[in-house]
């Protein structure tokens, strides 16, 4: 029964491992990827370790595993977040489809800031 | 220096994990010797807690925690202890880094062994620490100096 949930758990973490990877060579720039990625790896992450703990049993290894979780938990969406805005700072441009009207006063009123 | 921009979130994050990065770093020290891990590496987890602390809040802010002569201190301190032990067992009688020969109040040789291990990846962990973050800042800091001069 325990492996069971923990082999379903880990499956769960592989999908999204693999959507997230799948988002990323597929969206077209940088916050699109971002976003897949971001959320995607946390999730996924956490369900595969968690997975793991739950079938190494009760033990000290399983709670190592448990605070890997936690760090990830904490630790992925504050970096994504903080690449995500150092790059609004630093004028990358967003994808649009076909010439963009908005997209030519973006970097430059901050230029002038 | 960095340039900060506010971000609550960040530091917010930053202030509670660095506690736990530092522990974490002190473990991956004292584990050095029948474990993976060791001076270098838990110093480099320690130097980045602090790299961490500056890219959050800045360098000024930060500047009272750790600053440029501290560091000096630090890092000259960890090639102290490191080669301070080693010449210790040298003048003890035995060749440079023989743990066995360190004088320590310990019953075996294996025991006596195992804490001059400990020493020597203290020291290295200090060190290395100070070097990172000596590095870091030196980086970070070289723009806005260059145009000072």
């Amino acid at each position: 029964m325990l492996e069971v949930l923990s082999g379903l758990l880990i499956a769960c973490g592989i999908f999204l491992f693999a959507s997230g990877t799948l988002g990323l060579l597929r969206l077209p720039d940088f916050y699109c990827r971002m976003h897949a990625t971001g959320k995607c790896d946390t999730l996924g992450a956490s369900l595969a370790l968690i997975g793991c703990a739950l079938y190494n049993g009760f033990s000290l290894v399983s709670l190592k595993i448990l605070f890997i979780v936690l760090f990830i938990f904490l630790a992925n969406p504050t970096a994504t977040h903080a690449i995500g805005r150092a790059a609004l700072v630093n004028q990358v441009f967003p994808w649009t489809r076909g010439p963009s009207p908005a997209g030519s006063n973006f970097g430059k009123e901050r230029e002038e800031e | 220096m960095i340039v900060q921009y506010e971000n609550i979130i960040i530091k917010t994050i930053s202030r509670i994990l660095i506690p736990f990065i530092q522990i974490y770093a002190l473990y991956v020290i004292m584990h050095g010797h029948y474990s993976p891990g060791g001076g270098f590496q838990g110093g480099v987890i320690l130097g980045a807690s602090f790299i961490l602390l500056v890219l959050a809040f800045g360098a000024e802010a930060s500047q009272k925690r750790i600053s440029l002569k501290k560091l000096t201190v630090l890092a000259s301190l960890g090639l102290l202890i490191f080669s301070g032990i080693g010449l210790v067992a040298l003048l003890m009688g035995g060749n440079y880094l023989d743990y066995g020969k360190l004088p320590l109040p310990l019953e075996s040789i294996p025991k006596i062994r195992a804490m001059g291990i400990l020493g020597i990846e203290i020291g290295v962990g200090i060190g290395v620490m100070a070097i990172m973050i000596t590095i870091f800042l030196a980086i970070a800091s070289y723009e806005t100096e260059g145009k000072n001069d």
